[in-house]
């Protein structure tokens, strides 16, 4: 073979060299092998410590509370909801503590009142209930109960009763339109509250004959939204003023 | 070569001398062949190395048997944030805001159709009462990495230090990142950033950590009203698969094509 081309062979035989040790010392131990990746970093993000032990773990040594635990309306929490991240106390019982709170802020941050919650879920004015007592003093929080069954509509419809009592509609009592059972306050989903059911209803005050005070506004129920029922369309709790 | 015995003297030394010398034709086939000498004893000892240093995942675990996804419920998130909270504690996120993995935001939609968002600290510690005025509708939302099927942010990662798991978990790299910040702009769900301490990116792994040893992400576990559900898309039963069978649902940003897999129910339309 003539010398020039052996000459280049070496030279580029020396070029490989240096890429294949270019390559052996800058590209990661494991990449490639399952994808476009260090293969290894998946181990390394596994591997990492948990804090959060989950409520099964607390379950092992807290059976009695676990067991109290599941038939009441704070069945689906967790442990670590109020009591903190609880790996470091499971891994040592005693020497790491968890936090037992008994702030009234630490159950307001679920349960004071707010526009934004879903309604029906259970809200309290922080101000107006009870203000500077524990909630933990009335209320056993592994199984909430009321202490007693609620006085007031408002006491768990309280974005409604905020609501009608900045309407018109203030005046009325809730009762007024909803039958309501007494169950209802003690076990809300046995029985719920009717709701008027006929244009008749709404017109014994609003109908043009009706015997009721000169302010309240009129309809004609005969050709006024004939097919409706009146709180289809106006919302009762808070009637537009046009 | 043959022709340079030793020209002064009878005896065969001179073959001895060839074998001890070394022209430049033997130096240069010889220097070829050093590298690939050293690559062999090499090979050998940073693997174990690198084996002990990092433990192997749990015998039992088989990534490719998973297709891990989320189900959020907007409309029952009470905004607590024990879910912002218990992410940065299982996480080590920084706790000042601005670092976030999830985080709640809060939709105040008006009676003059403006729609007012708000994450104050991204809902740790809760909400303050709103105060706006003429409300037309109001709630919460949890936000997350969506674990995008199609991930922009692992398209443009420079280096491969982002990338999808076998279990459809979007992860990063940290040893291999560079900190480029190419993939938080990338990201359009805003779930990406850079760590202050360690320079790299970072976003939700799903607690992978969790995952392979059988539990649910922190968020999940401490949600008080089962806002957010976690399952396995490979699982015919799961509480994710019921979740998507009996509600309608939606994604975020569906028009970019990412298809996430973090699934909304009854998603309003003003979130974004």
């Amino acid at each position: 073979m003539p010398q020039q081309i052996w000459r280049l062979l070496v030279v580029f035989g020396l070029l490989v060299a240096a890429l294949v040790l270019a390559r052996h010392f800058l590209i990661p131990k494991t990449f490639g092998e399952v994808g476009h990746y260090r293969a290894a970093a998946v181990d390394s993000i596994a591997a990492r410590k948990v804090k959060y032990a989950g409520r099964e773990t607390c379950a092992i040594c807290h059976d009695d509370i676990a067991r109290n635990h599941g038939g009441h309306r704070h069945a689906g929490l967790s442990c670590e909801v109020c009591h903190g991240s609880g790996a470091a106390h499971a891994d040592a019982p005693s020497d790491v503590h968890l936090q037992t709170p008994r702030q009234r802020a630490q159950c307001l941050l679920c349960h004071a009142y707010d526009p934004s919650r879903p309604t029906g879920f259970p809200q309290i004015d922080p101000v107006a209930h009870n203000a500077p007592k524990p909630c933990v003093g009335c209320h056993n929080p592994h199984a909430p109960e009321p202490p007693r069954a609620p006085e007031e509509c408002g006491a768990c419809h309280g974005q409604i009763a905020r609501t009608k009592a900045v309407s018109p509609h203030a005046v009325l009592a809730c009762t007024q339109c909803h039958q309501t059972e007494k169950r209802h306050m003690v076990n809300p989903a046995a029985s719920r509250p009717s709701k008027p059911a006929s244009r008749e209803f709404c017109g014994q005050c609003h109908a043009r004959g009706a015997p009721s005070s000169k302010e309240i506004p009129r309809v004609d129920l005969e050709t006024h939204g004939q097919r409706y029922v009146c709180w289809q369309c106006h919302y009762p709790h808070s009637p537009e003023l046009k | 070569m043959r022709n340079r015995v030793c020209p002064s003297c009878p005896c065969d030394h001179g073959d001895k001398s060839e074998s001890a010398r070394l022209d430049r034709r033997d130096f240069l086939s010889k220097s070829l062949l050093a590298p690939a000498a050293l690559l062999v004893v090499l090979e050998g000892k940073p693997a174990d190395k690198a084996a002990a240093a990092e433990a192997p995942p749990p015998a039992a675990y088989d990534p490719t048997r998973h297709n891990y996804a989320m189900g959020i419920d907007p409309g029952k998130c009470i905004g607590c944030g024990r879910c912002v909270e218990a992410c940065k504690t299982e996480n080590d996120v920084p706790r000042e805001p601005f670092y976030f993995r999830t985080w709640i935001e809060r939709y105040v939609i008006q009676t003059d159709g403006e729609t007012v968002v708000t994450s104050p600290n991204g809902g740790i510690g809760g909400f303050a009462p709103t105060t706006e005025t003429g409300i037309l509708r109001t709630f919460f939302v949890p936000k997350l990495c969506n674990q995008c099927t199609n991930p922009p942010c692992v398209q443009v990662c420079p280096v491969g230090a982002t990338f999808t798991s076998q279990d459809g978990v979007v992860l990063v790299d940290g040893s291999y990142c560079i900190g480029c910040r190419y993939c938080i702009q990338a990201c359009p769900y805003g779930a990406r950033f850079l760590h202050p301490v360690t320079h790299t990116a970072e976003k939700c792994t799903f607690c992978y950590h969790r995952l392979v040893k059988g539990l649910v992400p922190a968020c999940v576990e401490v949600c008080p009203t089962q806002a957010r559900i976690f399952g396995d898309l490979k699982e015919q039963a799961s509480p994710l698969s019921r979740f998507t069978r009996f509600n309608p649902i939606q994604v975020l940003k569906a028009h970019l094509n990412t298809e996430p897999k973090v699934y909304y129910a009854n998603l309003d339309g003003e979130v974004r």
